[in-house]
């Protein structure tokens, strides 16, 4: 596996939220604005890329009947200060995020990162695994936003591009799109799309008829 | 009593954890292929979120809180920062000792549960409840109903997703769709019919 494939196969090939599930409360649940998907985004990669570094470095030295503890408390470190540098300098954002910048440290993508990479690779592997990650992350956010902000509301980053029709403008917004349910339709038709694309990515049918509930255990 | 079960009830329907704050949501989508598998990770969600939630807000009312610890001269101090590692540290012992507790006395219900029970750590939905009563200022009764509340709410997403999904294995979907996709789309049509209830106010 070369750089080139370690930084890049996050985006579409391996994505965190579409390929690998993990990540998604997030992905959904701010989305209704470019300005949140884009703050939450760098965030993550941010975390991801300084707990995959510290994690790698001291990786010989960690016994692995305590990792989780070590690597959470590493990961919950980062996010505190992420945290803390948003409530400073963009306290409007960071109000507008409110739990779901704390909910970093229990996303998915960065303990998952942190044990099937970070613990197996060198530093420098690993910091660009974090970096892309965080992009194939940001990726996903960044075209829900504009899917969900251009639509909903008639504007991007709170710029209005639509004029809506309760300023004398023409578009009548779809406000279905600001509510929750609609970040898991787009989602699911990206999910469809890719899939569409990388056929390699289709999940088989499991057989039918469906086993006998009772016995069959997972 | 009537704030408490306003609270109880609003936690469970309009404001459930996973359908309207798509919290724990890595679990939800992946644990949800059976009924029989989903229900014993509500019970253990329930069981998890009902224990920590009260013991965070114990925690942060007396040693966290701007000025919580004037009891020992230090009312100066604000250590809210540490919210997130404490609230953290607290789940993730509260989830060994239930898996110790179940395993010594409930060797069933531990053996149903299996490795469901330590990813409940890293579940959203847990830490994301004990930051929710951090900011709704909820006193410790109040955190208590509400912990319970926001399991039994969880509980009852899972279980659904996974009935759908269940008759879902005799459709036709669309191979693009199959697995991950048609569950987000199935997930966003439950999540619709629970904003019918977005607007009551109890």
């Amino acid at each position: 596996m070369t750089m080139r494939d370690v930084l890049f196969d996050p985006l579409v090939n391996k994505n965190p939220i579409t390929f690998q599930v993990l990540g998604i409360c997030s992905a959904l649940a701010i989305t209704n604005s470019l300005l949140s998907a884009l703050v939450m985004g760098l965030s993550v990669t941010a975390v991801l890329a300084f707990s995959n570094m510290s994690i790698s470095l001291i990786r010989h030295h960690l016994p692995s009947s305590v990792r989780l503890i070590v690597q959470i408390t590493i990961i919950a470190s980062a996010v505190i200060i992420v945290d803390e540098l948003l409530k400073a300098f963009l306290p409007e954002t960071a109000r507008i995020l409110s739990v779901y910048v704390g909910l970093i440290v229990t996303n998915c993508i960065v303990l998952g990162r942190a044990e099937t990479f970070a613990m197996q690779n060198p530093v420098g592997v690993s910091v660009l695994d974090g970096i892309g990650n965080g992009l194939g992350f940001s990726m996903i956010l960044i075209i829900v936003a504009t899917i969900r902000e251009l639509f909903g509301s008639g504007s991007l980053m709170g710029v209005s591009i639509l004029p809506l029709v309760a300023d004398n403008g023409w578009y009548v917004p779809n406000e279905m799109l600001l509510l929750p349910p609609s970040a898991f339709f787009i989602i699911g038709f990206l999910i469809w799309i890719i899939r569409s694309w990388k056929t390699e990515q289709i999940e088989q049918i499991d057989s039918l008829p469906i086993p006998n509930r009772t016995t069959e255990a997972e | 009593m009537d704030n408490l079960l306003g609270i109880f009830l609003r936690s469970i329907f309009v404001e459930n954890l996973a359908l309207a704050f798509f919290l724990g949501m890595c679990t939800f989508l992946a644990v949800s292929k059976q009924i029989k598998t989903s229900l014993s990770l509500g019970v253990a969600v329930i069981v998890v979120l009902g224990i920590s939630v009260p013991i965070n807000n114990l925690l942060y009312n007396t040693f966290l809180r701007e000025g919580a610890l004037g009891w020992v001269n230090l009312g100066a101090f604000d250590f809210s920062y540490l919210s997130l590692i404490s609230f953290i540290a607290v789940i993730a012992a509260m989830v060994q000792i239930l898996e110790m507790i179940l395993s010594r006395y409930f060797p069933l219900l531990h053996s149903n549960l299996g490795i469901f029970l330590p990813l409940l750590t890293v579940n959203c939905a847990i830490l994301g409840a004990s930051l929710f009563m951090v900011q709704r200022d909820y006193n410790f009764v109040e955190s208590s109903v509400y912990g319970l509340g926001a399991g039994v709410g969880w509980a009852l997403a899972i279980a659904s997703l996974a009935g759908l999904r269940e008759k879902m294995r005799y459709c036709d979907v669309p191979s693009g769709l199959q697995g991950l996709g048609i569950t987000f789309i199935t997930a966003g049509l439950i999540s619709l019919a629970f904003m019918a209830m977005a607007g009551i106010d109890l």
